[in-house]
């Protein structure tokens, strides 16, 4: 008998129909990944499974739940359901546990509402349950004093107290560092052999549901669009998405070859120290080093990358490159002027280099009108141009970047995600700066719309010898659209060189660790 | 947790240090002759003269701040120029009753606003919702002393439950309190709906939070994540609401002690000022001031009570 089976399930949310028909179906001890880009309906679907579909929503067809049909049980008897039959982990585990409980008391929760039991046995066993996902710190412990993966043990703990048939991980490794992932997703693994439970995963990352999956699921505009079993799947895809899909997730762009040795940005011996909370009354106040005697350089019309994992000292280095802060020692110069002078950015170099953030939603005042935002950086010129000659730098830069002239006109939210991360690309580019931060700038977006912008970027260098640092914790995106990368570890670069001979050849243990961290996709789909 | 309250202690007597400095150069440095002041523009200089020696002002600045301040904290606060008596029995009298009214108006405050800013954010956009927001929207909006006339109207003149005003000291605590219960229902009503909409719209804010789906799929009810989950995570702004409410409800019924005739704290403000008796306006303030920093003390060890992040960020 399936454990779960899902039959015709629609769903939709006023005149909005968010899924079509779904049938899914899954046996104890199996792992399932449903897959699909942004708005496919994956999460939509889990959320159904546990019978917490958004207020409003109305579902039709059969979810059929170790026996339980889930669309027809009443409330008092899901709450029953839920945490004990099946569990859920979420993607965030930042906000997903509650910040002033410990985190014991969190997981023996879970025991305490489903079973007559004492206090003190379900704190042993939360106990038990926090050392099985590995964490090492004692119970008592608070959420916030935890690390991201640490914390998304506890969720994990939480939604496994009860050993529950099924779980349900929602991009569980999403907002982790690639080595946490691995880690994670050994333990997911481990539970499920343990316990013989199965788990459905839900991932918009096809490396990892290559890696993980028993059965993959493929769901595009709240359809199915095909299921296999995985090693049947990948190599023998039916539905034209699937196949856009994965070669997407491996789309390779071709660089224009970087020639010429003329120093363009030049960083030496960077520190920079943030202040602690002081220890006692009138002490001094600790420091926190972010950045330990880095020093790089960027040719003109080089494509460098800077990988690392979240608190390596990326962002520091980015706000210190563009000028935004101070260092307290060494000098970094763009043209062989400083970028830093006195107590403000120095304008003159400021012009000549540009950045594209990660998040194209919230990057933009949506106030404004897109000719607006794309010339903000005309503040940095000492003769902006005005009257026809802005129009004409408006159309330009938005049809460098694949928009029309048109597109001026609107605002901000009349774009879609993609097309939000052009925008960002074009006002990077209306003042022709010399160099262009990437910082993770195609990280937030889906794998399709991933592969135009890394397209639009490799245009760029065909038109003009761009130089770019492309900031990203994704080693196949950097593999691709840089010449040389650096690694960064605890503030310090601990390994640069050639992209393509530090990613095959890699020499510091930290890299190595990365590497062999990053979930592949199968070679077999490389050539594709 | 320690470390914290010592942290908040110590920057809670520099505030005390800084506003005594601030109050005491304010009343007799800034230029003016407070005795002067004091007499009017028809005083004879011999009058203005004698006044002087008394409040001391005939001595250097810094040596009277360390005399105002010595003698505050031996519980002296220099004698009233206006009722002859000692300033600290002059507080004493009304303090018996302004604190008691400010704690009592507090606790009803809470009381009504809790259980109605709970309910509403659970039946969010129900009937239950609409209705008490309607009614928090009146209460924002009346002003508390036309609740208290109301309040006479029906309980004092027409049901005769209560007396209409006065205050007949604390040798019966039960005529006290009883006479302290419509004031303190007048001041309460105002509070009590400006505080049950923070909750609601604090509780509503921690409702769509990760960890309450977290603790929903665990398998709690609704109302289980409510109860276990939002309601401490929402007390952090309504613990700041109520900090600055006491400090209103202490010296800002001055209104509602005219209308019920008590002899409080806001009414010797009021005498003392109008009648330019600098010492004991210089005394009540400096006590309203330390009630008020206290008051903020205690806020923020509520904080740190509540939020665990707090306590280790001292």
């Amino acid at each position: 008998m399936s454990l779960l089976a899902i039959k015709a399930l629609s769903v939709s949310i006023g005149d909005a129909a968010i899924l079509h028909d779904i049938d899914l179906d899954m046996r104890a001890g199996e792992i399932v990944a449903i897959t699909g880009e942004s708005g496919s309906g994956k999460s939509m679907t889990a959320l159904a499974v546990m019978g917490l579909l958004p207020r409003g929503a109305k579902a039709k067809g059969q979810i059929i739940l170790d026996g339980h049909d889930i669309l027809q049980t009443p409330e008092p008897a899901l709450c029953k359901i839920r945490g004990k039959t099946v569990g859920m982990v979420f993607q965030e585990p930042m906000t997903a546990l509650n910040p002033v409980q410990t985190i014991g008391a969190q997981v023996a929760e879970t025991i305490l509402i489903h079973e007559k039991t004492t206090k003190a046995e379900a704190n042993k066993r939360a106990a038990a349950m926090l050392e099985r996902v590995g964490l090492k710190v004692p119970p008592s412990r608070y959420p916030h004093e935890l690390s991201g993966g640490q914390r998304q043990r506890v969720v994990i703990a939480m939604a496994i107290a009860l050993r529950p048939k099924l779980l349900i991980a929602d991009e569980p490794t999403t907002a982790l560092d690639v080595t946490t992932q691995a880690r994670i997703l050994e333990l997911l693994r481990g539970l499920v052999r343990e316990f013989g439970m199965g788990l459905l995963i839900i991932t918009h990352d096809l490396a990892v549901v290559a890696e993980i999956a028993d059965k993959i699921v493929v769901m595009q505009k709240g359809r199915v669009v095909e299921v296999g079993a995985t090693q049947d799947l990948l190599t023998n895809m039916q539905h034209p998405y699937t196949k856009a899909l994965f070669a997407a997730s491996s789309h390779l762009v071709q660089l224009p070859v970087h020639t010429g040795s003329v120093q363009l940005l030049s960083a030496k011996h960077i520190t920079r120290d943030y202040p602690l909370p002081r220890k006692t009354l009138l002490g001094p106040r600790p420091t926190f080093r972010a950045l330990d005697d880095v020093s790089f350089y960027i040719d003109h019309g080089e494509r460098v990358g800077l990988v690392g994992e979240s608190g390596s000292g990326k962002s520091t280095l980015t706000r210190a490159i563009l000028g935004l802060e101070d260092v307290q020692s060494g000098e970094i110069t763009l043209d062989g002027a400083p970028v830093f002078t006195g107590k403000k950015p120095n304008l003159a170099v400021r012009r000549k280099m540009q950045v594209v953030f990660q998040d194209p939603y919230s990057s933009f005042n949506p106030r404004h009108r897109v000719d607006r935002l794309i010339t903000e950086p005309f503040h940095l010129l000492e003769t902006p141009p005005t009257g026809q000659a802005r129009t004409d730098a408006i159309a330009k830069a938005l049809t460098d970047v694949g928009l029309s002239p048109d597109d001026a006109g609107k605002y901000i939210h009349e774009f879609s995600g993609g097309q939000r991360q052009r925008i960002a690309i074009a006002r990077a580019l209306i003042i022709e700066p010399e160099l262009i931060i990437f910082d993770e700038a195609v990280s937030a977006l889906d794998v399709s719309v991933r592969a135009q912008v890394l397209d639009l970027i490799a245009d760029l260098c065909r038109k003009r010898p761009l130089a770019y640092l492309f900031i990203s914790h994704d080693l196949s995106v950097v593999r691709t659209v840089t010449d040389r990368v650096l690694v960064m570890q605890a503030g310090k670069i601990v390994e640069q060189g050639e992209t393509e001979t530090v990613l095959t050849q890699p020499k510091h243990p930290y890299t190595q660790a990365l590497i062999a961290a990053a979930p592949q996709l199968p070679q077999l789909k490389q050539a594709v | 947790m320690i470390r914290f309250a010592a942290g908040r202690l110590t920057s809670l007597v520099i505030s005390l240090i800084v506003a005594s400095i601030v109050i005491f150069a304010v009343i007799e440095v800034i230029p003016g002759d407070p005795a002067a002041f004091m007499l009017g523009v028809n005083a004879r200089p011999d009058t203005i003269a004698a006044l002087r020696a008394e409040m001391g002002l005939d001595q250097p600045v810094i040596q009277r701040y360390f005399a105002w301040v010595a003698g505050m904290l031996q519980g002296d606060f220099g004698t009233s120029w206006t009722y002859k008596t000692p300033v600290s029995d002059l507080i004493a009298d009304r303090i018996w009753v302004s604190l008691p009214l400010a704690i009592y108006a507090l606790a009803l405050s809470t009381l009504i606003a809790f259980p109605a800013g709970i309910y509403a954010a659970s039946r969010r956009g129900g009937a239950g919702d609409t209705a008490i927001m309607g009614a928090t929207q009146l209460g924002v909006a009346i002003p508390n002393f036309w609740f208290a006339m109301i309040l006479v109207l029906i309980f004092a003149i027409n049901l005769r439950w209560f007396s209409a005003g006065g205050f007949p000291g604390w040798d019966n605590p039960f005529q006290a309190i009883k006479s302290l219960t419509l004031p303190a229902i007048a001041l309460a009503l105002p509070q009590a709906a400006i505080l049950a909409r923070v909750m609601r719209s604090s509780l509503l804010d921690m409702l769509g939070e990760d960890f309450i789906r977290t603790a929903r799929a665990k398998g709690l009810t609704q109302r289980q994540a409510l109860w276990r989950h939002a309601v401490r995570n929402a007390l952090i702004p309504v613990l700041t609401i109520i900090g600055l409410q006491f400090s209103f409800l202490l010296a800002g019924g001055i209104i509602i002690e005219q209308v019920f005739f008590l002899p409080g704290l806001g009414r010797l403000i009021f005498q003392s000022i109008s009648a330019r008796d600098l010492i004991v306006v210089e005394s009540v303030v400096m006590l309203l001031v330390f009630v008020v920093i206290v008051v903020n003390f205690l806020v923020d060890l509520a904080y740190a009570a509540v939020d665990p992040r707090l306590r280790t960020k001292s």
